[in-house]
């Protein structure tokens, strides 16, 4: 685990590179990661993350900059602006029940060929995927996904890494930690080294690669 | 007393809260349902943004930006309350641990199967937790306005989208409320005032009459 600042952090980023976001509607969205990428005028990205939040919050401000050229989330419906890009062409979209979403970047975090989830079966959502009957009941086989990066939003750091997450804050931030090339978070406090005690680490300091200091 | 239509629907899903339940609202007209929670009942609401204990709104100037419902509102956590991440969430929902849910509906037809997230080339929000929840949770009602813009919401066969194949248990409106539980329409009960023609009258599907059919005083 290296420090750095959210400039070299994010001029890691390539343009056209995938990253996984944490956070619900802007909540455990590391925020100035995401302001960065737009300072840095950084486009073509991929965005895999629950939702697109609302214009000006979190996600929301790469859909107003022009950043994305592609969406996998389970929810767009409180940002209008997602889904006039969608219409229009200008972002492709692809729409995933949200807890199939958050299997799938945890079957890629955790090295499974994919789940077999009984969601979406009898829907349009399975069209296009294999059906596999176990012991009478039949699922859907959702594939893992992985990206080039995480960006992750603790509430505490210690200088090691290791991290937690406040209250609704978590939601995908442990998740995606496992299941992208290059970790960066971003924490609320970085605390020295044993502040943390180890049953309260949500995130092992190995996982992370790059913490974002001051 | 009169009462709007999403309050009536409200009250009526409130009785067939059970003490204990872990219970997941949606938004709209599920919401209000914990307006109602009975006397001496206690529920565990889960948020599906990874809260079990979810509290009322807060008061002005006591919101916390890390405490969130599933909508992105601020919302307090009650005391015993427990937080965890999206993963452990949607286990909770569609690994069967979810007792009951309460989600809002576009469509529903004979057989019970839900349409509630979309309609095509109009509004495309995404299905959220929506789908999850209709396959995973133990007793699903849908709380629903019986008609929307006097065209019926309970119908032979949905045009919309499915939510889920699975049937819902119960759909609760300001009519009526119709069980499910034979993969059958059945009218269980009718709403004060309302007569099982009216309740008719006003659905596409056809309805089996319940043998013990009971108006309900609200």
């Amino acid at each position: 685990m290296q420090t750095t600042t959210l400039k070299s952090a994010v001029e890691r980023i390539p343009n056209g590179a995938s990253l996984m976001i944490g956070g619900f509607m802007g909540v455990g969205t590391p925020e100035r990661l995401v302001n960065e990428l737009v300072r840095q005028g950084k486009n073509g990205l991929t965005v895999i993350a629950n939702d697109t939040a609302l214009p000006g919050v979190g996600i929301g401000k790469l859909v107003s900059a022009d950043a994305l050229r592609k969406v996998i989330a389970s929810h767009i419906g409180l940002n209008p602006e997602t889904q006039r890009k969608m219409l229009a062409g200008d972002i492709e979209v692809e729409l995933v029940p949200q807890g199939t979403l958050i299997e799938r970047i945890r079957a890629g975090g955790y090295g499974l060929g994919g789940v077999l989830t009984p969601t979406g079966v009898g829907t349009v959502v399975e069209e296009g995927k294999r059906k596999i009957e176990v012991e009478g009941r039949e699922y859907l086989l959702e594939t893992p996904l992985r990206a080039d990066f995480a960006l992750l939003h603790a509430f505490l750091s210690d200088y090691q890494g290791n991290l937690t997450y406040a209250l609704t804050a978590r939601n995908f931030n442990p998740v995606i930690a496992m299941a992208a090339d290059t970790v960066i978070a971003d924490a609320e406090h970085v605390v020295p080294v044993g502040m943390i005690s180890p049953d309260h680490v949500m995130t092992p300091a190995p996982l992370v690669d790059y913490l974002i200091a001051a | 007393m009169t009462m709007d239509p999403q309050t009536i629907i409200a009250r009526r899903i409130a009785k067939e809260l059970r003490d204990g339940m872990l219970v997941n609202l949606g938004i709209g007209i599920p919401t209000l349902v914990s307006n109602y929670v009975p006397p001496g009942v206690h529920i565990h609401f889960q948020s599906e943004n990874g809260l079990i204990g979810t509290g009322p709104i807060p008061q002005d100037g006591l919101a916390q930006a890390r405490l969130t419902d599933a909508g992105g509102r601020p919302v307090t956590a009650i005391p015993g309350a427990s937080t965890f991440d999206s993963a452990m969430s949607f286990g909770l929902i569609r690994g069967g641990h979810v007792d009951l849910t309460v989600l809002g509906g576009l469509q529903v037809d004979e057989q019970g199967r839900l349409a509630n997230w979309m309609i095509p080339g109009k509004m495309v929000p995404g299905m959220g937790g929506a789908m999850d929840l209709v396959t995973g949770a133990k007793r699903v009602i849908v709380a629903m306005q019986h008609t929307a813009k006097g065209k019926p919401k309970i119908v032979r066969r949905c045009t919309l989208p499915l939510t889920s194949a699975r049937a819902v248990d119960l759909v609760v409106t300001e009519l009526a409320v119709i069980s499910f539980a034979n993969g059958r329409a059945q009218l269980v009960e009718t709403a004060e005032g309302v007569s099982v023609a009216d309740v008719q009258a006003a659905t596409d599907a056809t309805l089996e009459i319940a043998p013990e059919l009971v108006t309900q005083p609200r």
